[in-house]
């Protein structure tokens, strides 16, 4: 009996997997599509004009289709980031590591993405940063053709410019 | 603008967990691992397989183990003709609710049958086990006819 309860069961592995085959709509496909060519394409809303990437084909706040396509720049700013200190299963990379809400100067929304070439503890809201791409013959339809964001040096943008600033990176 | 090329992409999202059995649980796991099944007695006698840690009428605590047979009865079934790719069986088979031999409260697990008409209600099965042993449901097989 001593025996049986020193090798007592106290836990159990019960992993849950979802397997997706996930189909691209138009809209990603457009945005896909560009990726594809290097480019960060985003979508205009006609009514209130924000400029959304990666592009859903609507505005969520108005309610309309979008169409209008708008090249952006690859210079974005940090909105908000998190340093990552646990590591994820399956995920290659080593924490910590630090994902950041970007957005690219042209857009008014962020996208997620990794930080490096940086100083975790002075990574900071308003921050510029800049895409470094992967080799132009490795890129696919994924925003991994962007390896990371690294730091730029220049001024940060004052918080309620965040998300307002013009392709060329000019107050909106 | 021409036609796009359709995208599409497999995509596997997992959830890596790894659950505590608790010491209820735990014993009947440890029971499987050393190919015995395990129930516990309710405050009204009845012998409940897999074990519970509370009583199912007066929630208390419950703690008596009582060792139960390998081999029962099948109280219910359903045939599974096209299985899964998360069933226990590549070939068709039968979830039945089994129950073992010293318990009151049948068991869901898996029978191996070569047809339908061979599994019935009351029919007597057998624990099949695995080659290996690790604590866990797995560790029966599935039940085979008697």
């Amino acid at each position: 009996m001593s025996e049986e309860e020193q090798e007592m069961i106290t836990k159990v592995e019960a992993p849950v997997y979802l397997k997706y085959n996930f189909t691209a709509g138009s809209a990603p496909t457009r945005f896909l599509a560009q990726i594809k060519k290097g480019v960060l394409a985003g979508q205009r809303c006609p009514k209130c004009l924000a400029v959304y990437i990666p592009t859903r084909g609507s505005c969520g706040r108005c309610g309309v289709p979008t169409v209008e396509e708008v090249e952006l720049s690859d210079k974005a700013t940090v909105q908000s980031f998190t340093i990552v200190s646990i590591p994820i299963p399956n995920n290659p990379i080593e924490p910590p590591f630090i994902i950041a809400n970007v957005v690219p100067d042209g857009a008014n929304v962020s996208f997620i993405h990794l930080m490096s070439e940086c100083v975790n503890e002075e990574v900071h809201i308003g921050q510029r940063v800049q895409a470094v791409w992967k080799p132009e013959d490795e890129w696919g339809y994924s925003m991994d053709n962007i390896r990371y964001f690294k730091p730029l040096d220049e001024p940060d943008v004052p918080i309620e410019l965040i998300g307002k600033l013009t392709v060329t990176g000019e107050e909106g | 603008m021409s036609q796009p090329e359709i995208l599409n992409q497999a995509f596997e999202l997992g959830y890596t967990y790894t659950r505590s059995t608790g010491p209820v649980v735990g014993r009947f796991l440890t029971g499987l691992k050393n190919r015995k099944l395990v129930g516990i007695k309710a405050s009204d006698g009845r012998v409940i397989v897999p074990p519970m840690e509370y009583d199912p009428d007066t929630a208390e605590e419950l703690s008596e183990f009582v060792d139960v047979g390998e081999q029962g009865e099948i109280v219910t079934f359903a045939w599974v003709k096209e299985p899964r790719e998360a069933h226990p069986m590549n070939e068709p088979f039968a979830w039945a609710m089994i129950k073992l031999d010293g318990a009151d409260v049948p068991m869901i697990h898996c029978v191996a049958a070569k047809s339908e008409s061979d599994v019935t209600t009351g029919a007597r099965v057998r624990a099949v086990w695995a080659d290996e042993t690790i604590g866990f449901m797995t560790d029966i097989r599935c039940f085979e006819l008697v």
